[in-house]
């Protein structure tokens, strides 16, 4: 897979929930997509940005539009000037991203019995996952967190991407109420699950990675860092894990991840 | 400037395709970088500061977004000398990159030993060293603050690399000093300078750290025009925040020999090639504007004296008397 640096075309703009979601054509990026792939999308007109670093994106899915080929289904949660910038541009604005980029998830041989963990806008990529998940037979079971409903990502969806959905909120606004944290243990028990996929912030990660070991489930985490330049090039996504070999190291989120096997993270350190 | 291939200007001992290369710490292994823009392509690729034994690097964050610009402090990440002669070098060197190292150490010492190995690879075009780490004490490094420190780090460095690897100084973009740099940058033996990398800043929470990117870009090319001003035979890599062929036109108009491109590649991987690109498109009068004067001035001043290093092949002998304003 070999990412490339592109000028998109925004072909939709909508806000669902608390989230925004971009469809966004680029060539190239979508037809090299893996479940757990990313795109950075640079902030401001291109060649005018007073703005360095692009903002990474989860791709949610990837779907034929009308004339365009395949198009970008992104996920955009508001967090600062960037984003909103990204989140104001109209219909057939252009902009320059870069993708798909990082190591995907990876997926069983056999058809195991497959749990994927998503806390809010992060649940993206797990949709595209649990179809690739399903066409090797894999049964799907899928338990997404929010702190209320408005950050549920795509909690309809879910009903026909799995064969199993637990919904967990803070508030307890849809499903249960409580944590991702305080369910899974029990997700993966009644699963039977051999793998689990999870996407989050830090410490649902952790627990997550903690209960697959626990059950003795292989884990595979998407790591979200703070990301510069998201290509790999400048060193600054630092993630603490312990390589094949036993040694403990330092690699990037954005390229020797954003997926790492949870039991391979040195999570006390990532989360300091 | 005549003749169908026309020419890239030189530094001595480092034949360059374009006057356009990577930063250090920007392109990283320097495979990321290679799947956006050929790294045969490019006037040279620059890695990685390297040190002797490996790092792992400092703590997140290592980047932070600042307008125009951003404040880093990575730490100098590296496999160490083994782990990059192992697997990073081999790899740049069959893409047909002409591969420029970056080099930092703790000690004099450390600096002797470490080239002294590196100095036997193959495939080597030259060694950067690396003096204006904004962050080298906080992260251990040999902090070069005077004169001295860097006379005895550039002679160590010369007397343990073979003569055919030439030696690139980076020095610290401080408009005050960097023409004193300059100077004794050559005078130790350093066939060219790199001027104007980051500007010592902070992150946030107050680590040192350096700033990159167009906010810089002003006060590097100042650096730049000082250094050329002072010392017109020695040839000097212009670095900082440039972002465009404009730019690059910038610091070449104001003597650079060739530029570095860092920080724009983190916005834009693809940032390198197309300035490569775009340049080599020029028509002459790209290359031949008004420009602080080489040749005839060069001897009168108070130039280091290298009688080993070659003529500098292409810049025009411009009378500046003479010259065309555009």
């Amino acid at each position: 897979m070999s990412p490339v640096h592109a000028t998109g075309e925004l072909l939709a703009s909508r806000k669902v929930g608390a989230y925004h979601h971009l469809s966004v054509v680029a060539r190239g990026v979508a037809e090299q997509f893996r479940p757990g792939t990313f795109v950075a999308v640079a902030v401001g007109t291109p060649g005018t940005s007073a703005v360095l670093a692009p903002r990474p994106l989860w791709i949610h899915r990837v779907r034929p539009v009308g004339g365009y080929g395949l198009a970008l289904q992104l996920v955009l949660d508001v967090r600062g000037p960037g984003t909103r910038w990204l989140a104001e541009q109209p219909v057939g604005a252009r902009l320059a991203l870069t993708g798909p980029l990082g190591r995907p998830f990876a997926l069983p041989k056999e058809p195991v019995a497959c749990v994927l963990v998503g806390e809010g806008y992060s649940a993206a990529p797990l949709f595209p996952l649990a179809d690739r998940l399903r066409e090797r037979g894999c049964a799907v079971t899928l338990l997404l967190g929010a702190p209320d409903e408005a950050h549920l990502l795509s909690a309809l969806e879910a009903r026909r991407s799995a064969r199993a959905v637990t919904v967990v909120t803070r508030d307890g606004s849809v499903g249960q109420r409580g944590e991702i944290a305080g369910a899974v243990a029990e997700v993966l028990r009644r699963a039977e699950a051999a793998v689990v996929y999870a996407a989050g912030p830090e410490p649902m990660l952790h627990a997550v990675a903690a209960a697959a070991e626990a059950h003795g489930a292989w884990s595979q985490c998407a790591v979200e860092q703070p990301l510069a330049c998201a290509t790999g090039l400048c060193h600054g996504c630092p993630v603490p894990v312990v390589g094949e070999d036993g040694v403990a190291r330092t690699v990037r989120a954005c390229v020797d991840g954003p997926v790492f096997r949870g039991d391979r993270v040195r999570w006390e350190e990532l989360g300091r | 400037m005549t003749g169908p291939i026309r020419e890239v200007p030189q530094i001595p001992g480092l034949a360059l395709r374009s006057p356009v290369l990577t930063a250090a710490g920007c392109g990283g292994t320097g495979r990321e970088l290679a799947a956006y823009s050929p790294l045969d392509a490019l006037g040279a690729f620059t890695t990685r500061t390297i040190t002797l034994n490996p790092r792992r690097g400092g703590p997140a964050p290592r980047v932070v977004e600042t307008p125009s610009g951003l404040v880093h402090s990575t730490g100098c990440p590296n496999p160490g000398l083994e782990g990059f002669l192992a697997t990073e070098l081999p790899p740049l060197v069959q893409s047909g990159a002409r591969v420029v190292v970056s080099v930092a150490a703790a000690s004099v010492q450390e600096y002797a030993d470490l080239v002294r190995r590196l100095g036997r690879a193959p495939g080597i075009a030259a060694v950067e060293v690396n003096l204006s780490a904004p962050d080298a004490a906080a992260h251990g490094l040999f902090d070069v603050r005077e004169p001295f420190h860097m006379t005895s780090v550039l002679t160590a460095v010369l007397r343990e690399l073979p003569p055919g690897i030439p030696v690139l100084a980076k020095l610290r973009p401080d408009v005050l000093r960097v023409v004193e740099a300059a100077r004794t940058a050559a005078e130790s033996g350093a066939v060219a300078v790199v001027v104007g990398g980051p500007q010592p800043a902070a992150l946030p929470d107050g680590r040192p750290a350096g700033l990159s990117g167009p906010a810089v870009r002003p006060l590097a090319l100042r650096c730049v025009t000082e250094v050329r001003a002072a010392l017109p035979a020695l040839p000097v890599i212009g670095a900082g925040g440039i972002a465009t062929a404009a730019d690059a036109r910038d610091f070449l108009r104001a003597g650079a020999t060739a530029v570095q491109v860092g920080s724009a590649l983190l916005h834009d991987p693809t940032t390198a090639g197309r300035l490569v690109a775009e340049l080599a498109s020029d028509g002459d009068e790209g290359r031949t504007g008004p420009g602080p004067a080489a040749g005839p001035a060069d001897a009168s001043l108070d130039a280091p004296d290298a009688p080993s290093r070659p003529a500098r092949p292409v810049q025009i002998n411009t009378d500046p008397s003479q010259e065309q304003h555009r």
